[in-house]
């Protein structure tokens, strides 16, 4: 592994109540990389995110993930994120009650104090927040309401990526953010992501649909199917597989398969 | 007075008390006579109600029904330094104060210098001899003829209190508190306060009432308060029930509410070992709003009862109730709501909530909506639900980096703060999200859950 490696996963295999959905994942993002992960739904696209982001109730049955040169695996989902990661939720959250300013201003906190840096005061932080807030055309009450309640599809993507703009992280995960937007939220998101790109970090890209990646170019694309990545490529390949479809990287891998097999 | 069909039920602890009652003989004031002689009437009726009764059902009376109480007990007295040691959240902040202890005023503790001319605020036991035409017509009257056994026994017995009138037009911003305190640990203590809070027509006030005790004994806190809010009137009522975890608190709320007023009541019980807020609401006027809003903390072997029924008499009245319950250990929160819509009262826009948060596994939520309509020109919605923290919501706050302890915090608060957002008055609004942070931490469970937590 080089130096500069940011996410490593090698042969992951995951499942959930003795059902298995990462069948051996073999992953690795380099510092200032974008990947892009494709598949059809149910490859087990998500459900590879969560992993990696901690989610409880999914059982490790074998291999590893290594965040900057640590095994990640037995942290919790909040020092994981402590440690730099972030997952913008194909689905989230709404959490009725819980004022989006209070939130982001506990969750950065946290964060900092983990990490061992001050803490933010309100003046500081509002100013900061105000500014992120402006770059992603969030509704302008936003911050005062109830984290995602109410939030059309649109807004809540929106409010994912402004999350990853306020955290910073070091390497992002992505899952089917840019479903159900417009193509003008869909350069906001693009715009969100390719701002927080830096020879430091790395996002991952989870997408059904090419469009995404004219705006966020990626350096390497992969196909998930059937819980491992059946082929990866350069930018070109999110192309083809829009034109042609899934079939033929299917087909290709199951040949691929039979031959090792006979071998 | 007839007592001849009574059923012997020897363990109640007021029946015979009340029954060797003559009030003709016994009460000073004529015209209080019917009123003392309903209650007896009322209460021997039935007595204390069992399981068995259909209101009762979740709420067993076996406790209160152990305790030999003393009816006959003198009102103690409380220092100025006691007093100060009791919680107070409007403490440090405008208010008018007024200090019941045992269920009688007491002038010496009490505030009242921020009272602005024209607003009687006064004991109900001076207001009945000096302000009698002004209570006359009105005590008793919106009881539903002593609809509740314990509206009943403060009907019979009731000595003080606190009488509340405003005249037509007058705007009250400073909040008035109302302190009922039981002063000592006397064993088996009862304070009746009977309260009677007047809005004429387009007047206003706040009203915090709090209620708290000593730390240990066992006691009944039994108030019945009666409100009238006029045409265009604005009644505002907060109370908070933190009794020692011996007591016993049996409340009892009537309003009846005129054309285009507002009535908006919020229940806070936090203490006791048993509680019951018992409400019952007359609509009784176009155009009005009445809102209802509790929130219930209960935990050890607490039972936290909500018991109301929103009588819709008049067409276009509109009623909201939302009671959220947070239980913990093995406590039990028990909810009862009723929309009542008259055939009369068409375009009724009614909403009732119910909410409960298990905290732990053995905690027990009851919970009973119920619309009951006549009218069919009505939009009327009701839903309960009795459930967990939201584990989804939990682990988006973790995946963004906060600790599941204090991600479940977060939410716990969220919960409860959905009520205490409803409150009106910003001062006393702030002082309850406060008093609330403070009574969740100690919770046992708001940090962990009991058995199945991972962490
Ligand atoms: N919590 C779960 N319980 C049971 N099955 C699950 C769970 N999560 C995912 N799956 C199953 O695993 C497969 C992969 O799902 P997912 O990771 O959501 O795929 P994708 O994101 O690629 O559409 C699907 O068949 C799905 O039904
Ligand atoms: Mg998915």
């Amino acid at each position: 592994m080089s130096n500069s490696s940011l996410l490593s996963i090698t042969n992951l295999k995951a499942g959930v109540e003795g059902r298995t959905i990462l069948k051996g994942v073999n992953l690795e993002i380099q510092a200032g990389e974008v990947h892009a992960i494709m598949g059809p739904n149910g490859s087990g696209k998500s459900t590879l995110a969560s992993v990696i982001a901690g989610r409880e109730g999914y059982e490790i049955l074998g291999g590893g993930i290594r965040f900057k040169d640590q095994d990640i695996l037995d942290l919790e989902p909040d020092e994981r994120a402590h440690l730099g990661l972030f997952l913008a939720f194909q689905y989230p959250v709404e959490i009725p009650g819980v004022n989006t300013t209070y939130f982001l201003k506990s969750a950065i906190n946290e964060n900092r104090k983990a990490r061992g840096q001050e803490e933010l005061d309100a003046v500081a932080f509002l100013k900061f927040i105000k500014e992120k807030a402006r770059l992603l055309d969030l509704p302008e009450d936003f911050l005062k309401r109830s984290l995602n309640v109410g939030f059309s599809g649109g807004e809540k993507k929106r409010n994912e990526i402004f999350q990853m703009a306020a955290l910073e992280p070091t390497v992002a995960v992505l899952d089917e953010t840019d479903s159900g937007l417009d193509i003008d939220a869909l350069k906001v998101v693009a715009n969100g992501v390719n701002q927080l790109r830096s020879p430091e970090r790395a996002q991952l890209v989870i997408t059904h649909y090419q469009r995404l990646l004219d705006y966020i170019v990626p350096d390497v694309v992969h196909v998930l199917y059937n819980g491992q990545i059946i082929k990866s490529g350069p930018k070109e390949l999110a192309l083809e597989l829009e034109a042609k479809g899934y079939d033929w990287v299917i087909e290709e891998a199951g040949q691929a398969a039979a031959v090792t097999s006979q071998s | 007075m007839t007592t001849e069909t009574l059923p012997i039920r020897p363990e109640d602890p007021f029946l015979e008390a009340l029954q060797s009652k003559d009030p003709s003989s016994e009460e000073a004031q004529t015209w209080l006579v019917p009123i003392r002689q309903a209650g007896i009437a009322a209460y021997s009726q039935n007595g204390l109600p069992t399981t068995a009764h259909e209101d009762w059902r979740f709420t067993s009376l076996a406790n209160l029904r152990e305790v030999t109480f003393d009816l006959s007990l003198a009102p103690s007295t409380l220092s100025a330094m006691e007093l100060e040691s009791l919680p107070d959240p409007l403490q440090g902040k405008e208010s008018i104060r007024l200090v019941l202890v045992d269920g009688q005023l007491d002038e010496g503790l009490s505030s009242r210098s921020l009272l602005p001319q024209g607003i009687t605020l006064m004991s109900m036991k001076e207001a009945i001899q000096s302000h009698q035409t002004s209570i006359k017509a009105h005590l008793g009257q919106y009881t539903y003829g002593n609809d509740s056994p314990f509206a009943a026994l403060n009907s019979a017995l009731f000595c003080d209190g606190v009488y509340l009138h405003l005249p037509a037009g007058v705007e009250l911003e400073i909040p008035i508190h109302i302190m009922h305190v039981t002063s000592d640990s006397s064993q088996g203590r009862v304070s009746l306060a009977r309260n009677f809070f007047h809005l004429e027509q387009r007047a206003s006030a706040t009203v915090l009432e709090t209620f708290c005790g000593p730390n240990k004994g066992a006691y009944l806190t039994s108030p019945t308060l009666e409100c009238r809010v006029e045409d265009q009137a604005k009644l505002e009522h907060i109370k908070i029930q933190d009794e020692s975890p011996e007591a016993f608190h049996m409340a009892c709320v009537y309003a009846s509410i005129d054309r285009e007023a507002h009535f908006k009541s919020h229940y806070l019980s936090l203490g006791g070992k048993l509680s019951r807020n018992h409400i019952r609401t007359h609509l009784n006027g176009e155009g009005l709003c009445c809102t209802l809003n509790g929130l219930y903390l209960a935990q050890g072997h607490q039972v936290m009862d909500q018991h109301m029924v929103v009588d819709h008499a008049k067409p276009h009245t509109e009623s909201h109730e939302y009671f959220n319950g947070i239980l913990d250990d093995q406590s039990r929160g028990v909810f009862h709501g009723r929309i009542h819509v008259r055939q009369i009262a068409q375009k009724t826009d009614a909403k009732q909530t119910n909410k409960n948060l298990l905290l732990s596994e053995e905690a027990i939520a009851d919970t009973k909506p119920q619309l009951e309509i006549y009218a069919d020109d009505v939009r009327c919605t009701h839903g309960a639900t009795i459930g967990q923290l939201d584990e989804e919501a939990i682990w988006y706050l973790r995946s963004r980096g906060i600790p599941r302890a204090t991600a479940r915090r977060m939410l716990v608060h969220a919960f409860a703060g959905e009520i205490i957002d409803r409150i009106d008055h910003p001062c006393i609004r702030e002082s309850l999200d406060q008093l609330i942070w403070d009574q969740l931490e100690k919770l046992p469970h708001f940090h962990t859950h009991t058995s199945t937590d991972p962490s």
